[in-house]
Parts: C-alpha cells; sequence; structure tokens
C-alpha cells in the first residue's frame, strides 16, 4: 500500500499545501518572479465581482441541475424496475451518455441546441413554435441548455443508485399497504421515498459536488457566455490559471470553491441526520 | 363497495385530467383578456404601467400555469392506473412510452451522428427528415441509361421517356428513387488526415489508458489490502484521507501538479499523462469494499500454513476478486479515455495529445463548418468506448452500488 500512499502524498496531498502556498504569492506562469503578497489574493477574489457572477453561475447551476437530475433519475429508476419485456436493454441504453466521451457528447448536443435544422428547433417547428432559438447564445438559455443536458446524460449512474437502493425495499411493505387499500401514488409518498432517503442523500451530495466543478461541457460548448451566462467557477478558475496565467489568484480562488463545496457537503449531511433521526424514530 | 371506489377514482381523474387542462389555458385566457382591455385603455389614450407589468409577469405565469396543469394531469394519469384492469393496460402502454421518448432523446442525436458521418463531406446540416444518407437518383432503365431524358423546350427543362418502347407525353419532373448513398470514404479522410494525426492520437490514448488501467490495478489493490487486511495504527485515518482526497481535492490540485510536473520535466511525456493517474482514491474505495466481504477465515488458514502477505495477496484474495478488478478497471478505462483536463493541461504539442483533446481541435479547425468529418472523428472516439460498455456492462452497475455502501 505504500506506493498508492506516496501518490496520494505526491499527487493529491502536497499539491494541497502547494496551492495553499501559490496562493500566497502573487505569480504569473509565463514571467515574473513570484512575490509574497500574504492574503492579498483572498482579498482581491472577495471583492472580484466577476469571481461571484462565476459563483453564483456554479450554484444556479448546481440548483438546477441536481434536482432535476435526481428527479429524472429516480423518475427512469422507477420505470426500469417494472417486470416488463425488455427494460434491461432500456438500462443498457440509457447508461451509454454516461461513459460516451465529453467531446462527442458536446458536439451531439450542439447540434441539438442548434437554430437552424437543431433537433430541439425541429421538434418545436412541429408543435408550431417557430422561433429558432439559439439555445447556446441566448442569455435566458444557455444555461438551461447546459442544465437540461447535463440532467439527460447523467441519468445512467442515478438509475443505477435509485435502482440499488428501489431492490432493497422490503416487498412486505408494499403487501401490507395494499391490503390497507392504499394506492400507488400514496404508497410512493409514503414508502418508497422514505425508504429512499439514504440513497438519496448520496446522490445528492455527489451530484453536487460534481455539478459545482463542472468544467467540460461549459468549455465546449458556451466558453462561458452568452455575456458571461454560463461562466461556471470551475471554467473561470481555468481561465485565470492557463489563459490569463495569474497562478497565484487562481489557486486563491481554488480554495474558495474548496470550502465552498466543504460547506455545502457539510450543510447536507446535517440535514440528512435530522431527516433520518426523524425516520427511526418512527 | 370496490365498484364505487373505482367509479370515484374515475371521477377523481376525469376532474384533474380537465382541471389541468383549464390551468393550462388559464393565462393565455387572461392573457386575451388583458390585451382587449388594453385595446379600449389605448383608444381612450390612458397610460397603461398595470398592463406593462402584466407583460412582464406573462411568461413566469405561463410557466407556473403549465408545471401546475402538467402535476394536475400527471395525478389524473395515476388515478387512471390504479382501476383494476384498464388501469395495468395504461401503466404498460405509458411505460413503455416514457422509456422510448428517454431513448429517442438519449441516443436519438447517436443515431444522427452515426447518418451524418456517413454524408458527402462539407454537407450542411440537414433538416430533421433528411438525415438518413440516402439521395434520389434517376430510375434507371434495363440498359442502364436514365429512364427520362432532360431536354429543354422553349426555355424549361422537360423530362422525356426514351429508354422504353413507344413516345409518351412530355412530364415535368424527372422520376426519382432512393438510393443509398454511403460515404465511408470519411472515416478515411480522418484517419488518414492530412493536417492532424488522428492515428498519433489513436495510439496516445490507447497507450496511456492501457499503462494507466494496468499500474493503477496493481498498486491501488496492494492499498486496499492494506486497508482492509492489515491492522496498524492510523490505518482509518489513512483511508479517510483517500476518501477526503477524492471528494474535495480535485479543482485545487490542477496548478500545482502542473508547476510539480514542469520541475520534473515531465511536461509534454507520457509521464505527465500517465504517471497523475496511477492511482486513484475511487478505486481504493472500491477495491477495499469488496475486500471486506472476503471472509477473513481464508487469510487466516492461509496464514497458519505460513503464508507471507504477498502469497494470500497474489493467492487469495486476487483470485477471488476478479470481479471488483475488473469494475475498477472499467471505471478507470472510461475515465481516462475520456479525460478532457489533463492532457489538455500537462501537454501542448499536437504529437502529444489524446484523442479527446485531438478532436477538440479537430472541432475548433472547422468551427463547424464541417460536420459530417467531425461526426466521424466523434464516432472514432466513440467506438470503442462502446465495445468495451458491452463487455464490461455488469461490472458497472455492481461497481456503481458498491461504491455507493458507506
Amino acid at each position: 500500500m505504500a506506493p498508492a500512499f506516496i501518490h496520494l502524498l505526491v499527487f493529491a496531498l502536497i499539491p494541497m499545501g502547494y496551492a495553499l502556498y501559490i496562493s500566497l504569492f502573487k505569480e504569473h506562469l509565463i514571467y515574473g518572479t513570484p512575490k509574497f503578497v500574504g492574503g492579498a489574493n483572498y482579498r482581491y477574489t472577495f471583492t472580484d465581482a466577476p469571481f461571484w457572477n462565476a459563483m453564483w453561475n456554479s450554484a444556479r447551476y448546481a440548483l438546477m441541475s441536481v434536482p432535476i437530475g435526481m428527479a429524472v433519475g429516480l423518475g427512469v429508476a422507477l420505470l426500469v424496475n417494472q417486470k416488463l419485456r425488455g427494460v434491461t436493454i432500456f438500462r443498457t441504453l440509457y447508461y451509454i451518455p454516461s461513459i460516451a466521451s465529453g467531446i462527442a457528447i458536446a458536439m451531439l448536443w450542439i447540434y441539438v441546441f442548434l437554430p437552424e435544422n437543431g433537433m430541439l428547433n425541429s421538434f418545436l417547428g412541429m408543435l408550431g413554435i417557430t422561433t429558432k432559438t439559439d439555445f447556446l447564445n441566448n442569455i435566458t438559455w444557455a444555461m438551461w441548455a447546459l442544465v437540461i443536458m447535463a440532467a439527460l446524460n447523467g441519468v445512467g449512474p442515478k438509475m443505477i443508485l435509485f435502482l440499488a437502493g428501489l431492490i432493497n425495499i422490503p416487498q412486505e411493505l408494499y403487501e401490507a399497504a395494499s391490503l390497507d387499500g392504499a394506492t400507488r401514488t400514496r404508497t410512493f409518498w409514503t414508502i418508497t421515498l422514505p425508504m429512499l432517503a439514504p440513497t438519496t442523500f448520496f446522490v445528492m451530495v455527489t451530484s453536487t459536488i460534481g455539478a459545482m466543478q463542472v468544467f467540460t461541457p461549459v468549455y465546449l460548448m458556451t466558453k462561458g457566455g452568452p455575456e458571461e451566462s454560463t461562466d461556471v467557477v470551475g471554467y473561470h478558475i481555468f481561465r485565470e490559471a492557463w489563459v490569463q496565467f495569474n497562478t497565484g489568484l487562481a489557486a486563491a480562488q481554488s480554495f474558495i470553491l474548496l470550502a465552498a463545496i466543504a460547506i455545502i457537503a457539510v450543510v447536507q449531511f446535517k440535514l440528512q441526520q435530522r431527516q433520518l433521526r426523524g425516520y427511526s424514530l418512527t | 363497495m370496490r365498484l364505487a371506489d373505482n367509479l370515484a377514482r374515475l371521477r377523481d381523474a376525469a376532474l384533474f385530467i380537465l382541471g389541468g387542462v383549464l390551468v393550462g389555458y388559464l393565462p393565455k385566457w387572461l392573457y386575451g383578456l388583458a390585451g382587449i382591455t388594453r385595446y379600449a385603455l389605448d383608444a381612450n389614450h390612458k397610460p397603461s404601467v398595470l398592463l406593462d407589468r402584466l407583460d412582464a409577469l406573462y411568461p413566469w405565469l405561463l410557466g407556473l400555469a403549465l408545471v401546475i396543469a402538467l402535476l394536475m394531469i400527471l395525478s389524473g394519469i395515476a388515478a387512471i392506473a390504479e382501476l383494476p384492469v384498464i388501469g395495468k393496460f395504461v401503466r404498460i402502454v405509458l411505460s413503455y412510452s416514457g422509456m422510448l421518448a428517454l431513448t429517442v432523446v438519449l441516443i436519438g442525436p447517436m443515431v444522427w451522428m452515426l447518418c451524418i458521418s456517413l454524408k458527402p463531406p462539407k454537407s450542411p446540416i440537414p433538416p430533421l427528415n433528411e438525415t438518413l444518407p440516402f439521395t434520389s437518383v434517376p430510375v434507371l432503365g434495363k440498359d442502364g441509361k436514365p429512364l427520362m431524358e432532360q431536354k429543354v423546350e422553349n426555355g424549361k427543362p422537360v423530362f422525356t421517356v426514351v429508354a422504353e418502347t413507344g413516345t409518351r407525353e412530355p412530364v415535368m419532373e424527372q422520376k426519382t428513387q432512393l438510393k443509398a448513398d454511403l460515404h465511408w470514404e470519411n472515416y478515411d479522410t480522418v484517419l488518414n488526415s492530412p493536417t492532424l494525426p488522428v492515428r498519433r492520437f489513436f495510439f496516445n490514448t490507447v497507450f496511456v489508458t492501457f499503462c494507466v488501467v494496468f499500474f493503477q490495478l496493481l498498486i491501488t489493490s496492494l492499498c486496499a489490502y492494506g486497508l482492509s487486511r492489515l491492522r496498524f495504527k492510523g490505518r482509518d485515518f489513512i483511508f479517510y484521507l483517500f476518501i477526503g482526497s477524492m471528494m474535495f481535492a480535485g479543482p485545487v490540485t490542477q496548478i500545482p501538479v502542473y508547476l510539480m510536473l514542469k520541475s520534473f520535466g515531465w511536461l509534454n511525456t507520457y509521464w505527465a499523462l500517465i504517471v497523475p493517474g496511477i492511482s486513484s482514491a475511487f478505486s481504493v474505495f472500491l477495491l477495499r469494499q469488496f475486500f471486506l466481504q472476503i471472509p477473513f477465515e481464508l487469510d487466516e488458514a492461509a496464514r497458519m500454513d505460513g503464508a507471507s502477505e504477498w502469497t494470500i495477496y497474489s493467492k487469495v484474495i486476487l483470485p477471488l476478486s476478479k470481479a471488483a478488478l475488473a469494475t475498477a478497471g472499467s471505471f478507470t478505462f472510461f475515465g481516462v479515455w475520456t479525460d478532457f483536463f489533463g492532457p489538455l493541461i500537462y501537454t501542448n504539442s499536437t504529437e502529444m495529445r489524446t484523442l479527446e483533446v485531438g478532436l477538440s481541435i479537430f472541432k475548433n479547425s472547422y468551427g463547424g463548418s464541417n460536420w459530417p468529418l467531425q461526426m466521424t472523428a466523434a464516432l472514432i472516439v466513440m467506438t470503442p468506448l462502446l465495445v468495451v460498455f458491452l463487455f464490461a456492462q455488469r461490472y458497472f452497475t455492481k461497481g456503481i452500488m458498491l461504491g455507493s455502501i458507506k
């Protein structure tokens, strides 16, 4: 186990300390020597409007994509959990976008959102909506386009997790409920959802952490545009570090992002503890 | 009793669906009403601030009403699905149509990608109904010549039947039939592209992926063995370090790792692509979870027989955990093959790019102008992934479930 631990040390723990060290310097990657500035990078970031715009965009992205993604995942899991002919084929099909390469998916969905002859606009045209919106270049829609894409393409792992949770619910609960004359809708709210709470929590935490760090689709599809409306914080830090080469500032910003993610995870954890306690009492 | 129940359900369903439709139409109706009022007010030349506010509010009102309407209609359908015989039928029909709709959304673009990759190079994006790679060609007669010949009479093109005996009246349109028009040479063009070394990208990706998967399985399985089988002080602490780095280290380490690779002189070499990936906290976690399920009596028995730790690891644990290794290996495979961020930052010459990043150069250099070639390139990246996925699929589901047990 020594090699793995050394690897962890060299590529995760030491870099974290190193990043903290870098974040105290005013440093340009290409030219200029690092100059010690103490907390100035952090102070600058806290008053930097574009950075907070990016944080807000990430928060919006997470607030939109996590609930939608979880709802889609749970819905699909319920669909393919039925004893119907051919559901396993559908399970396989729904997983494919999750393993597909990010750039191929990005190119496909650029096409889906195209104004002229794009898939979505063609379908909307059939419904009589012929506005031909350029979804990825429209301030109102660009973020929604990314959210919808993420929620649909990321359905695979969430579906599998919810399926595992559904299979673990004892069947007797449903039998007892149906003897008491409960409808399916009612058993969904009173048995399925409460019993799935641990799974839901796990899916929520992991997908929130993922959503706060999203980078590839933004880089490939919108480049943060139009007018910085999809400039999420992952992309913002990338630009700060590898386009502007402000290494120290980018390191400081990445620590602020890390702190934000940690706070969100801890808050979710606390909420979950309270919720689970409620269920164990009943 | 049962009948009354079902009748009540039917009534509920009807009320819900009807109510849903009404609620959905409400904003439109209100808006129409507002329009009439505006017309009257405008005629009297009165300012209409209120109506302007309503204009701004309208999209939100519409969205809200549509969501409520959708929920009501869904509850109505749910009520119908509770009915004894019809309910079952409705459930099956709805399930299949739901699953098919999602398939169209998720897989439809991929089928489209295949169709477009077979179109002639540089052809623009066709309308949805002309996506299939067919082209209309003139119908040929028995002698292999077009059935109709184009002539110009009085300045207009006119087609006359030439291949058959007996003259007919001239017609205005050429008789055509659909013929498959498959441009497989697009694949040749992309693989042997003069501007981009696509085969080199392919080699880089394959080489890097296999190195990473191999070394990562070796290293992480050893680590997981230590974390699950050996007892020593601080074991749990190290495990939590792994978990913590899995969850949180991601955004912070990009810059320092780059600087470290730079100081090692590894930038733009295979080392930079392979070494940061040869251990992963996720694989350690996955394998540890699996190793903990292997009965401890087995290695105690082996230890009684004088087996060393290495023998226990290689002769007892590893043979029992082929499935777990396959799971971790396939996760790593997909992760490395589709990794975008690492190669983007750690390499800068075209020769060292992987397929994933090389393809994005491809996308930028054509800038959306040559869709068939772009889609061909995308398919070239995707195909190996799909093949491996079909083989590794069952490990995948297992791995995700293992990963969620805490």
